[in-house]
């Protein structure tokens, strides 16, 4: 799968929780940077975005991830 | 809206969740009784919170929220909380959890020392049910305990005092015990919600050391749906009925090709046993007042032949109705539903075929349509749908059927008189019409929340609420009971007036509505003689009358008219307002009701 493929399913993940179609996701977009990412729904987008790629998202990398591109790193990463 | 019925996708509605409060909300043939909910957590509740919402939506309920600071449902709810006060909760819901229990038996505890421990829990959590009961009076939903997702001693966790697992049971026991002796006060019970989910799934404690939440987020519908379906049987938005195919639903094959000796019920095979437990199932329904109706393409003789085998688990008179036809199943139903007064979205139809199902759901809106698909698993999709999620269970409840016949009698009977009158007075009708007395408060209450077709004002109150009027000096209350030769009624109407004006000579009349199963009885006029006599006595000069339509109280439009009130005003919604004056001509509307024959307080 290529960065592209990963950012266009991660933005369909992003607009279906966040109900919010402009959603466009870089590799340096933080949580501040999208309406309605706050700490209650980031639980939500990660959720999705583990039912979305099949995996689960260890608790260790969960809480280090610094941005948008971090997280497709680990998608990449678990080969899914 | 399917998606938000069982078997729902779980995971589409977490995602979904913001559009479909949004479609919700703006579906406008939906209308909604508005309630506000307080969420005392020992956990996140956030999206407990908002799935919530969404079930609560689908059910026809508008929730208002107060949610309590994290883990800070003890220190909100059991003392004066000036905010929780000001919000004036409808409901509180306590989301506790395993987590929540601070010190668990230790092996080297003693006997005693296990027994003080749960003594500590069970005061702090008796205290705060006490203390809300005594100031918020209103319903309380507690969440049991799940089980811990860990056992020390293995299988002897479970036996063993000083288990976790242990513990834990006699802890819920104890939460049961409560539940048994107080009204107002309902178990959610996650032990086995979580149980059926799945205990380790459901308790995955990534979700509890990144989020604290105790109930993992994929479960979180699940825990929400149970919640919602719990709120929405305290204020009567449960299915009263059954509509029931036959051929592939209740045995299995058609019974007009294959004839009654063929078909599969009995214990003969294994799909014939799944089958037979399958009525048992729906057999049970009849204790909780549930009515079991038929709904099947057939002639009538093959139906009943299917039900005439002495293996078959129902009979026909299990039946309250029986429709063997070749109509269209949503024209059986609306008559059905006719015949026993009810709504048509007040029944659950069961039917194997997609076919019928989608038929329905197009021309009776509202009409559950549980997808069933291998009768296996009939029990289970039936049961986890939570039609008839049970928070009181009355006398009338466990009679329900009986009553139901009685109307069947008595509609025989009325067939034997050439004139309504005389039929009316050989029926030897009864009725006790008198203040609200206590132990009808439940019943009255529950009324108030069922009724909706012969309801002026549709005002929902709460048990607490109806106990307060009672007691409040600015308040007429009445309750009427109705019985015949066929039977007792029981408490069937119910008015209540608030004193008001100047010199306290007027009564407005905030709520008038009575049981459909007694129409065309003269029971209205009764409780019209009875209102006017009390009204007098009280020095009231004019009683003041309120009709707000809502779409499913159409038939009592005129009723204020038939009872000799003016029309005095109207407006933009249609809400209208009559007036009546009181004075010494009054002359009593009815005479086939014989009222108070018996003494007050009997």
């Amino acid at each position: 799968m290529t960065r592209e493929e990963v950012y266009e399913r991660l933005n369909k993940v992003f607009r279906e929780v966040l109900d919010d179609e402009t959603i466009e996701l870089h590799d340096e977009t933080v949580a501040d940077d999208v309406e309605g990412w706050d700490s209650f729904e980031h639980i939500n987008i990660v959720v999705a975005v583990e039912e979305e790629f099949g995996f689960k998202i260890p608790m260790g990398k969960t809480v280090k991830m610094k941005n948008v591109g971090e997280m497709v790193d680990l998608i990449m990463e678990s080969g899914h | 809206m399917k998606d938000l019925e069982y078997p729902f996708d779980a995971e589409s509605i977490r995602k979904q969740k913001k559009s479909l409060r949004r479609k919700l909300l703006s579906d406008a043939s939906s209308s909604f009784v508005e309630k506000k909910i307080a969420i005392l957590g020992g956990q996140t509740t956030q999206d407990i919170k908002l799935l919530l919402e969404l079930f609560l939506l689908n059910f026809g309920i508008k929730p208002e929220f107060y949610e309590s600071e994290y883990n800070q449902y003890y220190e909100e709810g059991r003392f004066p909380n000036e905010e929780l006060m000001k919000f004036a909760p409808d409901l509180i819901y306590i989301c506790t959890c395993v987590r929540n229990i601070q010190d668990f038996p230790l092996l080297s505890d003693e006997k005693e020392e296990v027994l003080r421990k749960k003594n500590v829990v069970m005061e702090k959590f008796t205290s705060l049910w006490q203390y809300i009961a005594q100031t918020y009076h209103c319903p309380i939903i507690q969440n049991n305990f799940e089980y811990p997702y860990f056992r020390l001693l293995g299988n002897k966790d479970a036996s063993d005092i000083h288990g976790r697992v242990n513990f834990v049971t006699s802890l819920n026991s104890a939460f049961y015990e409560y539940a048994q002796n107080n009204e107002n006060f309902y178990i959610c019970d996650v032990n086995y919600i979580s149980a059926s989910y799945g205990l380790d799934k459901w308790s995955d404690p990534f979700y509890w050391h990144m989020y604290k939440y105790a109930v993992a987020v994929p479960a979180i519908p699940y825990l929400s749906f149970n919640v919602a379906n719990i709120i929405k049987s305290v204020y009567g938005k449960n299915k009263k009925a059954f509509n029931l195919d036959l051929d592939n639903t209740m045995w299995g094959g058609i019974v007009g090709d294959d004839g009654p000796e063929n078909i599969e019920i009995g214990q003969e095979t294994s799909v014939a046993q799944a089958y037979s437990e399958f009525q048992e199932y729906i057999r049970l329904h009849k204790q909780l007042g549930v009515l079991l109706t038929v709904n099947s393409k057939n002639d009538e003789a093959n139906a009943v032949a299917g039900l005439e085998r002495p293996d078959s688990v129902l009979h026909k008179d299990d039946f309250i109705s029986f429709k063997a036809n070749w109509n269209p199943k949503s024209m059986n139903l609306v008559e059905t539903a006719k015949e026993l007064n009810l709504l048509p979205e007040s029944f659950v139809f069961v039917d194997d075929n997609p076919a019928e199902r989608a038929i329905i759901e197009d021309q009776v809106p509202g009409v559950a349509t549980p997808p069933i698909d291998r009768v296996e698993q009939y029990v289970q999709l039936l049961d986890k749908s939570g039609f008839f999620e049970v928070t009181s269970l009355s006398k009338d409840d466990l009679k329900r059927t009986e009553m139901y016949q009685e109307n069947a009698r008595r509609a025989q009977f009325e067939a034997s008189f050439a004139n309504y009158e005389d039929y009316l007075r050989s029926l030897d009708m009864k009725a006790e019409i008198r203040p609200f007395a206590a132990m009808y408060m439940s019943r009255i209450a529950q009324l108030t929340n069922k009724s909706n077709q012969f309801n002026l004002t549709t005002k929902r109150y709460s048990q607490a609420e109806i106990e307060e009027v009672a007691q409040d000096a600015d308040h007429v209350t009445l309750y009427g009971k109705l019985s015949d030769r066929f039977g007792d009624n029981g408490v069937v109407s119910v008015v209540i007036g608030r004193i008001g004006g100047q010199d306290r000579d007027e009564l407005h009349i905030e709520l008038w509505l009575m049981s459909c199963r007694v129409l065309k009885r003269n029971m209205e006029f009764a409780m019209m003689d009875e209102l006017v006599s009390r009204a007098r006595g009280l020095g009231i000069k004019k009683i003041f009358g309120y009709y707000y339509p809502t779409g499913k109280n159409a038939m009592v439009r005129e009723f204020f008219a038939t009872q000799g009130f003016a029309l005095i005003g109207k407006d933009e919604n249609d809400n209208t307002t009559w007036e009546f004056v009181v004075n010494e001509e009054y002359e009593n509307k009815q005479n086939v009701i014989a009222v108070n024959t018996a003494e007050e307080g009997e």
